[in-house]
């Protein structure tokens, strides 16, 4: 509330607020602001150099030693000639393949559900808030959680199929509300829009809806996908550490298998062999470049569909 | 000539409430079949709530209920059988901003007959052609069908709106202030177009513009405060108000 005198002084010239002089040049910078700027700049400086120092150490230590031949051969303990991955790179697509395709439509109808047909009240909420703490919870808890409820409840023995349905759980979460995220965001007028021809709502939904969100729902299952590549805690209980060659196409579902990440905890651990180091790098280099194509994915298939949409 | 008209749509003692709050009280209108009807009347004065209950999109509306009844030839709309896809099919509507969906010119033409059940392409590119015509807007964009409608001008999106909503073959048309997001000279082809639906349809439009309602309805309804306060034929309405206060509107005295 200002006051007589408040509003007095308002209008009054203030004499600690008149310009010096009447140049529009600048003047010299404050000190202040001389220190903030080469904090900020610093600061900057520093993750740039941490990200490429990272990068830089993994890729030199680990490049060297990638090959078709370490691409393409499987892998043994004992023998010192077979020291390739392709065992952990088949195990790995199949836990990333089978995970997005029993995570991806639960997440996504779940999503749709929340944001499409339930009543937006206190259930709703509390489901919202359940997925927002699960996505905070540290992977070995899942990993726990997934080892006695799946391998040994449900008996299906440590196995890639276990792994799945632990990784499912990991990744639900982030799938479910970044897909709400961007069903939120579709116009309502889209919607009133196709109401107002007579659509019914499952039509609205699946025809102008999703389509609209589906960049959304694809950098949703992209970054689930990352996720998975990246998961070592959960799936160290769950989907083991064997590194045979797949026996049957089925049959690789339901036994141990070790994923890329896996793999590189496993050589660097044990150290096995003297050029176990080295396999683990070049694991951890396979393993990079595979999450970076992976996101370049995202950013193109997001891109190509909005120009589908604008 | 007010008196022989056919009614097409009919609101007895209509009341529409959000909660608590009342919107509308009592309206009663009889709405001749294949005229142009504007509903006018200063902001929040319940005409856009109205023109929503005819084909009952405040359904979606959460607490939005209504008393009385309102009825299409003779049948009411908010009786329990009544199917509202149909409904909307039979009473299209035009928003205040154009809202063509994010796909081609074709494809958002064709979205209404689709959801109604048309498969044959060749009855698609039918109906896409007739209605693109009837909307005036088949020359601009006859070599643009499979570009996306958001890359039309605001006219042409809100004329592709009137398309669209004629591509599924209604018998009315509710058009909330269609041009109150466009240019002048969108607003003029709009109006023009208009002028060539009259006689087909029953064209409802509620307006802001009074002298877009003069220039383009038959009958006018003044809302006032959630009420109706005169509904006439129009040029009666501008020339001899017989309501003291729609004089004091449509002469600029408030609103």
């Amino acid at each position: 509330m200002p006051n007589k005198s408040g509003v007095l002084e308002q209008n009054a010239p203030n004499a600690n607020f008149v310009m010096e002089g009447k140049s529009l040049y600048n003047r010299r910078a404050k000190p202040v602001d001389v220190v903030l700027k080469l904090l900020i700049n610093g600061a900057a400086f520093l993750c740039v150099v941490v990200l490429v120092g990272i990068l830089g150490y993994i890729l030199v230590n680990g490049l060297g030693y990638v090959s078709w031949k370490f691409l393409s051969t499987p892998y043994s303990e004992t023998k010192a000639n077979l020291k390739g991955i392709l065992p952990m790179i088949i195990n790995t697509m199949y836990i990333v393949v089978i995970t997005l395709l029993i995570a991806a439509p639960i997440g996504i109808c779940s999503a749709i559900y929340l944001t499409q047909y339930a009543k937006q009240g206190r259930l709703v909420k509390a489901i919202r808030f359940t997925t927002e703490i699960l996505s905070g919870i540290p992977s070995i808890l899942f990993g726990l959680f997934g080892y006695t409820v799946f391998c040994i409840l449900f008996r299906l023995q440590i196995s890639i199929l276990a792994g799945c349905l632990t990784m499912t759980l990991c990744i639900l979460p982030t799938i479910v509300r970044t897909t709400e995220e961007s069903l939120i965001s579709v116009p309502s007028s889209y919607k009133e829009g196709a109401f107002a021809l007579g659509a019914g709502k499952l039509r609205v939904i699946l025809g102008i809806v999703l389509p609209c969100a589906m960049p959304g729902v694809l950098t949703a299952v992209i970054l689930a996908m990352g996720r998975i590549v990246g998961e070592s805690a959960a799936l160290l209980f769950t989907s083991g550490l064997a590194y045979q060659m797949p026996k049957g196409f089925f049959q690789q579902i339901f036994s141990s298998g070790r994923t890329l990440t896996l793999h590189l905890y496993q050589t660097a651990r044990e150290a096995t062999t003297p050029d176990a180091m080295n396999i683990a790098f070049a694991t951890a280099s396979v393993l990079l470049i595979l999450v970076f194509l992976l996101n370049r994915l995202a950013g193109l298939l997001s891109k190509t569909l909005q120009k589908g949409t604008e | 000539m007010a008196t022989n008209m056919a009614t097409k749509i009919s609101i007895q003692n209509l009341d529409l409430f959000y909660n608590d709050f009342q919107a509308l009280h009592g309206i009663s209108l009889e709405i001749p079949e294949n005229q142009i009807t504007a509903f006018i009347g200063p902001s929040g004065c319940g005409k856009s709530t109205c023109l929503k209950t005819l084909n009952r999109m405040n359904d979606m509306i959460t607490g939005c209920r209504i008393e009385g009844k309102v009825s299409i030839d003779g049948e009411d709309i908010y009786d329990p059988r009544t199917d509202v896809n149909l409904l909307r099919r039979r009473a299209g509507m035009v928003f205040q901003k154009p809202n063509p969906f994010p796909m081609s010119v074709y494809d958002n033409i064709a979205y209404g007959p689709r959801v109604h059940g048309v498969k044959s392409k060749s009855q698609l590119d039918q109906i896409v052609e007739k209605s693109l015509r009837s909307a005036a807007l088949w020359d601009e964009v006859k070599d643009r069908l499979k570009k996306s409608a958001l890359g039309l001008s605001g006219g042409q999106q809100q004329r592709l709106c009137i398309a669209r909503a004629l591509a599924v073959d209604p018998d009315i048309l509710l058009m909330d202030e269609p041009t109150s997001a466009l240019d002048p000279i969108s607003t003029q082809k709009i109006e023009d177009l208009l002028d060539e639906l009259r006689g087909q349809y029953t064209v409802i439009i509620v307006t802001h513009n009074m002298q877009q309602a003069a220039r383009i309805s038959d009958r006018t309804a003044f809302f006032l405060l959630g009420e109706v306060v005169e509904f006439t034929e129009t040029k009666l309405m501008f020339e001899q108000p017989k309501d003291e206060r729609t004089e004091r509107y449509i002469t600029g005295r408030f609103g």
